[in-house]
């Protein structure tokens, strides 16, 4: 296969995973959050069961007018939900969906890269948020940096310690080190991990920076059309991303129960973000929004101790065997 | 593609690529959109209300010592992971391992400390 013919299928298989996950998962969401609260959800789009709502959606987006507020910094204001969208596209690349190179890009320094451009979050809530020159947004943009800060460090330290089990920063490395007895053993830093993630990405109950009810839309206040679509894209994409990190740091990417992980390793790949994005859409349901010192305090004396201590534990673990 | 800086290649060529598809889309909302500007549609908004006092408002940063903190852990992690790959081969052993635990030990001695000085409070 030529070089330039390699690199066209895997870019746009990237693209099309980035444009296609997202909205299985938005729509998923509308329908498992409708249906856990006695209601149907979108019905009538698409005539079954309102399958296309996302997609109206993205045509009715794109038709909106775009306003810049008069008091706002254009240029920044304009380029932040550019900033938001583009690091998880990057993520996705180095995800590994099967064994033998059925990978974006396989890097060895993945997993680096990931936390590194998965950290730029921070960057374009505050951008958005200072642009806006909206004092609800200025303050959600302070509680979502102060939030993407302090979720940053148990986020790393949980991802480190799946590092030093597996003894690479490849993430198709660590999925053929992987071993189901991890599940026990890394336990603690899939839940930090978890919960950081959503964090991360400023889910509910992690969505302070938002709070419709306190901040009119926090840092999204000012955001029309589609810009704020992408927003909203990026928050979907973030779902994906988180779900991907943890099912191939901690839940064995592409091995299944049982053998054929060679011809079925991509399906259990899929099956399992998508598991992992069911949980995410029901913690939102049953779970209401911290206070912003409960979210403090959760990070600081609850997520980074137990990481701390699972790095001990795994290197204690990891000493013992050698 | 082959080669150690070949692999960044498609890195770089989807950095492209989004790019591209953020200048496509806002060309699609450029030709589609409709476009009628009018004073109120760009006072900022406040719940409906005209806004009061300046628009770029002072705001107490509460969150500069959990940015301190968070540049502490950050070093750390940055020494972590190259660590993390080798600590287990040979020649490294528990001397690497109680190396890193005191490193990482004097940083949780800072976060005990943060606490008990009561800055990880967020009012």
């Amino acid at each position: 296969m030529p070089v330039w013919l390699e690199l066209t299928i895997r870019i746009a298989g990237v693209v099309v995973a980035f444009l296609t996950l997202p909205l299985i998962v938005g729509q998923a969401e509308h329908k498992v959050m409708a249906h856990m609260q006695g209601r149907l959800g979108p019905m009538y789009a698409g005539a079954f069961h309102g399958w296309a709502q996302l997609i109206a959606d993205g045509v009715k987006f794109v038709q909106k007018e775009s306003v810049t507020p008069a008091a706002a910094d254009a240029p920044v204001f304009k380029l932040a939900p550019f900033v938001a969208l583009l690091p998880y596209l990057v993520v996705l690349l180095v995800i590994p969906l099967g064994p033998g190179g059925l990978v974006g890009q396989s890097l060895d320094i993945g997993l680096f890269l990931v936390l590194a451009v998965v950290g730029l979050g921070v960057v374009s809530v505050l951008m958005a948020s200072w642009a806006s020159a909206n004092k609800y947004s200025l303050l959600g943009g302070l509680r979502a940096a102060a939030q993407l800060l302090g979720y940053e460090l148990p986020f790393v330290l949980a991802a480190a310690s799946v590092a030093m089990a597996a003894g690479t920063l490849s993430l198709t490395g660590i999925v053929e080190a992987w071993r189901p007895w991890w599940l026990l053993w890394q336990l603690p830093a899939l839940v930090v991990f978890f919960v950081a993630g959503l964090a991360e990405i400023r889910r509910p109950p992690f969505d302070m920076p938002i709070a419709d009810s306190e901040l009119v839309f926090g840092y999204l206040t000012e955001y029309t059309g589609l810009r704020f679509a992408f927003f909203l894209l990026a928050e979907y994409v973030g779902i994906v991303v988180i779900a991907a990190l943890t099912t191939v740091l901690f839940l064995g990417g592409w091995k299944g129960p049982f053998g054929l992980d060679t011809e079925l390793g991509w399906l259990w790949t899929l099956i399992k973000i998508f598991a992992v994005s069911f949980v995410v859409i029901w913690l939102r349901v049953a779970y209401p929004r911290l206070r912003e010192d409960q979210l403090q305090r959760l990070c600081w004396l609850g997520l980074v101790p137990l990481a701390l201590l699972q790095l001990v534990l795994t290197a204690g673990v990891k000493v013992w065997l050698t | 593609m082959g080669g150690y800086l070949g692999s960044y290649a498609t890195l770089g060529l989807l950095l492209a690529v989004g790019v591209l598809f953020f200048l496509v889309a806002m060309t699609a909302n450029r030709l589609l959109r409709t476009n009628r500007p009018s004073a109120a549609k760009s006072t900022t908004y406040e719940c409906g209300l005209d806004p009061v006092g300046g628009d770029w408002a002072q705001a107490q940063i509460r969150y500069y010592v959990y940015a301190y903190l968070y540049v502490l852990f950050a070093v750390e992690a940055v020494f972590l992971f190259p660590w993390a790959v080798i600590f287990d081969d040979p020649g490294f052993g528990m001397t690497a391992v109680v190396e890193m635990g005191i490193f990482v030990g004097v940083l949780a001695l800072g976060l005990l400390y943060a606490w008990r000085k009561r800055v990880l409070q967020w009012t």
